[in-house]
């Protein structure tokens, strides 16, 4: 099979784009015209041939510039990356995962030979050849989980079990929507959520919690979760905030199209095997609404949903002041 | 949940009462690796019943050619273990889970102080393996009442941060000494009889261990008792909790659906709502807290069972 | 001085509550002018609570350590700010054994940043206790430069390292021992709400 890269930026000139395939495959987030906080688990992997849910990690025509990306933000801010001393085996772990995972679903991408500890792997999109030692941290260029997830889509988050509740003691992240993880590193699952509206009065993170604690191995889940962004921009970090944030306002009925992104995030759920600990990848895929609306019927619903949505969550998720412009441009679609 | 279906490859007495069991894939292919302290829930089929318990696994956490069990022989329990002892036989086929773990080592801890009673050694096992890879410093404390029936010695390596307390040899168990003056960051393990659990509670306690530091697992077979009967609240169907059914098995075998993972009432999973009790619950499970338990509320049906008039549960 | 009443905030935001004695279990105690009243009560409640105590006091009113030297068996340390008092904690922390506790009493960057670096010794948390007392200053980190400005008393506030204007958020990280400031007119620069005194 041969596959296309996107040459593509995130931040700039903003050249991100989606081709038709892409589109067609966007994970749209909306099952009813209206949104509420909801848990919406399902059994990961699994969905239709070609579809973003097919395979354990999914691989894109934007992987590449992704990796770009991600390799800018870090060499700007190192801390992006962070583990706790006590998570190198989750690192490990994750490692695994990922690798094991890409060389059996994109065999013509990614090849992994391992005889015992010696392992020996090829990523060709980026032109890595590594042989290292598993477990020892000194043949490879990075700690385990930054070097897999430099070579890996979507941000992620590796939770250590202990007292009933899950820390957030490691991660990669840059593409995040407005946290922190230098900040926010060694919280428990409360505190790291703490900021969010809502959700805790409602129970939504205690239900959460029941469920990740209760993730076994061998068998994963995911959920979606959405936001809007402006620009194709993955570092939305708030380190970055006063960098990005004028260009939150640059929202106009002419630019809307092509400028207002909706933001999915695949998140899934693995319980990791030497570790216990959980690891919860976070995918981020970026469609502007311009894309999104060659879909009738998603114009149609993307209407409804952010035209009715809960005031706290439009300004949580960072639309409300351009909400009015969003939901006129999108008007315009669902009269048809 | 995801399960296996393992070969029994060899079956060793470890000592007269306690029997390993090793078990692989049929096809030799290697089997999900696991974290120190995981366990499996074994399916042990009789006649329309199955009974599952769970127990801890004993192999090298990291060698995934195969898993091994250690059972201790319960004459008086309801019947699991005896189903090991008197009806598996090398070359049997078994139904398990994958692992799970609910007594994970907390891998921040600057020293582990692991104490086991009894057959309450096999999490240790495979904690061991994983504290030798990883190279973190612990010591073990290990009571048996005897030689013979410490069925753990046979798989403990010699080694000076390993000790024995054989109490028919006089050598009893010092828990202050044991946890007086342990480095700052140490956390202490328990597994064994509750009584133990509790004595080295008691004992970090009163040196001012915080409980974060405390850990213990006693997760043990559903006890057996007087059968009883409950109440299904949506649909007014009784069911009869035979003496060696827990009742968990009780709402399978009559197709009630109930979430459930260790059936040691450890995990919260099977966590099950009462709506009319006129009686008492005896809780045997370790997930409800004391006032949840006093509540009459809530019932943990992999372990706890009931004596009196009426017990419905909101299902 | 009266205790200060917290309004009611997202869970993690640290709340403080009176220090109760742990009897004569060896402890560490640390606190600023205004948090050794509460040490003093403390040890009013229960005298034994000193026996294996190493007693830090950070810029005391001469007045307190007095009064403190009055109630202990051994000499309390005294450093001039919780610059120096830092290397101090962290040299007790290194011989401490399990069943160490630690009292901070004070303020809550002070408390905030002693958490930290306990914790990050090897003490866990709930080996802590603290009680707020005092100034309802905040020890406050920028999201943007990572720098500390201690003793924030205002929101928004200027960062006393990159001069970006800094909302105050009740986000808070132990791991740090500080809460996240934000730039305030990040989306819309120069555009800067006034200036109000933090809400306790």
């Amino acid at each position: 099979m041969t596959r296309h890269f996107n040459t593509e930026t995130f931040r700039g000139d903003y050249t991100y784009h989606n081709s038709p395939e892409a589109i067609r495959r966007f994970p749209f987030p909306f099952d009813q015209d209206t949104y509420t906080y909801s848990v919406n688990i399902a059994p990961h992997p699994g969905g239709p041939t070609g579809s973003t849910f097919e395979f354990a990690f999914d691989v894109d025509e934007h992987y590449v510039s992704e990796m770009q990306d991600r390799a800018i933000t870090l060499a700007e801010d190192p801390n992006r990356c962070q583990s706790l001393p006590h998570m190198e085996l989750a690192g490990w772990d994750l490692l695994e995962l990922i690798m094991v995972s890409k060389a059996r679903d994109y065999p013509d991408l990614f090849t992994l030979n391992r005889d015992g500890d010696q392992w020996h792997w090829i990523n060709r999109p980026l032109g890595i050849e590594q042989r290292f030692t598993f477990l020892d941290p000194a043949t490879l260029p990075y700690g385990p989980l930054e070097y897999i997830t430099r070579q890996t889509q979507g941000d992620f988050a590796l939770l250590h079990e202990r007292d009933r509740n899950l820390w957030l003691d490691a991660g990669m992240i840059t593409s995040q929507a407005d946290w922190s993880l230098d900040f926010d590193v060694g919280m428990n699952f409360f505190e790291w959520h703490a900021p969010v509206p809502k959700a805790r009065q409602m129970g939504v993170f205690d239900k959460a919690l029941k469920f990740l604690l209760a993730v076994e191995q061998q068998q994963a889940y995911r959920r979606l979760n959405w936001t809007m962004t402006v620009n194709p921009r993955l570092d939305t970090s708030p380190e970055n905030y006063h960098k990005w944030g004028p260009e939150k306002r640059s929202i106009t009925p002419q630019n809307v199209g092509q400028k207002q992104f909706l933001r999915v995030e695949l998140q899934t759920f693995w319980r990791l095997p030497r570790s216990n600990a959980l690891a919860f990848p976070i995918r981020c895929y970026l469609c502007c609404l311009e894309d999104l609306c060659t879909n009738p019927e998603w114009a149609r619903r993307l209407h409804l949903v952010l035209r009715d949505i809960d005031p706290v969550l439009a300004d949580y998720k960072g639309f409300a002041v351009n909400q009015k412009t969003i939901v006129e441009y999108l008007a315009g679609f669902s009269c048809v | 949940m995801k399960k296996l279906t393992l070969r029994v490859a060899e079956i060793t007495a470890l000592s007269p009462l306690v029997k390993r069991f090793r078990l692989i894939h049929p096809d030799g292919a290697p089997l999900p690796l696991f974290s120190g302290g995981a366990h499996i829930t074994v399916d042990m089929p009789e006649g329309d019943l199955i009974r599952r318990n769970s127990y801890s696994l004993v192999s090298n956490p990291y060698d995934g050619a195969g898993y091994e069990i250690a059972v201790r022989r319960e004459d008086r329990g309801r019947g699991g273990s005896l189903y090991m002892h008197t009806r598996v036989s090398e070359g049997d086929l078994l139904t398990v889970s994958a692992p799970k773990n609910l007594f994970q080592l907390d891998l921040r801890a600057r020293k582990h102080v692991l104490i086991a009673g009894g057959i309450g050694i096999t999490p240790f096992l495979s904690q061991l393996h994983q504290l030798d890879i990883l190279q973190q410093p612990y010591e073990l404390h290990y009571a048996a009442h005897s030689r013979s029936e410490a069925a753990g010695l046979t798989l403990l390596p010699d080694a000076p941060h390993i000790h024995l307390h054989i109490s028919e040899e006089g050598s009893r168990m010092d828990l202050g000494a044991i946890l007086d003056g342990q480095p700052l960051g140490s956390h202490v393990y328990t597994c064994g009889p509750d009584g133990l659990i509790r004595a080295v509670a008691d004992q970090a306690a009163r040196l001012n261990w915080p409980t974060s530091a405390i850990h213990s697992e006693a997760f043990t077979a559903p006890p057996p008792g007087e059968p009883f009967e409950v109440t299904i609240a949506s649909t007014g169907q009784h069911l009869r909790v035979g003496a060696d059914q827990s009742l968990l098995e009780a709402l399978e075998a009559a197709h009630v659906p109930v979430d459930y993972s260790c059936r040691g009432g450890a995990c919260g999973r099977c966590e099950t709502g009462v709506s009319a009790c006129n009686g008492q619950i005896l809780h045997h499970d370790h997930w409800l807290s004391p006032d949840e338990q006093a509540s009459q509320t809530k019932i943990m049906p992999c372990m706890s069972r009931f004596k009196g008039a009426r017990l419905e549960l909101d299902l | 001085m009266p205790t200060v009443e917290f309004s009611p905030s997202i869970d993690s935001r640290p709340t403080y509550a009176p220090l109760k004695s742990h009897g004569s279990a060896p402890a560490i105690m640390v606190a600023d002018t205004a948090g050794a009243d509460a040490l003093l009560d403390l040890m009013a409640s229960d005298s034994a609570v000193t026996d294996k105590a190493q007693i830090v006091l950070i810029a005391p009113a001469s007045d307190k350590l007095a009064r403190m030297d009055l109630m202990v068996k051994t000499p309390v340390h005294t450093t001039p700010d919780l610059d120096t008092a830092g290397p101090l904690v962290r040299q007790l922390l290194s011989t401490a054994r399990m069943g160490t506790q630690m009292y901070l009493a004070g303020s809550e960057g002070m408390m905030g940043a002693l958490c930290a670096l306990a914790t990050a010794c090897g003490l866990p948390m709930d080996a802590i206790q603290t009680e707020h007392r005092g100034t309802a200053a905040r020890r406050m980190q920028c999201v943007h430069c990572k720098g500390i400005t201690e003793d924030v008393t205002t929101d928004p506030f200027e960062c006393s390292h990159c001069g970006l204007t800094l909302f105050v958020r009740d986000h808070f990280s132990r791991r740090i021992g500080a809460f996240q400031g934000v730039c305030v007119d990040a989306e819309t620069p120069g555009l800067i709400p006034t200036t109000q005194e933090i809400r306790p």
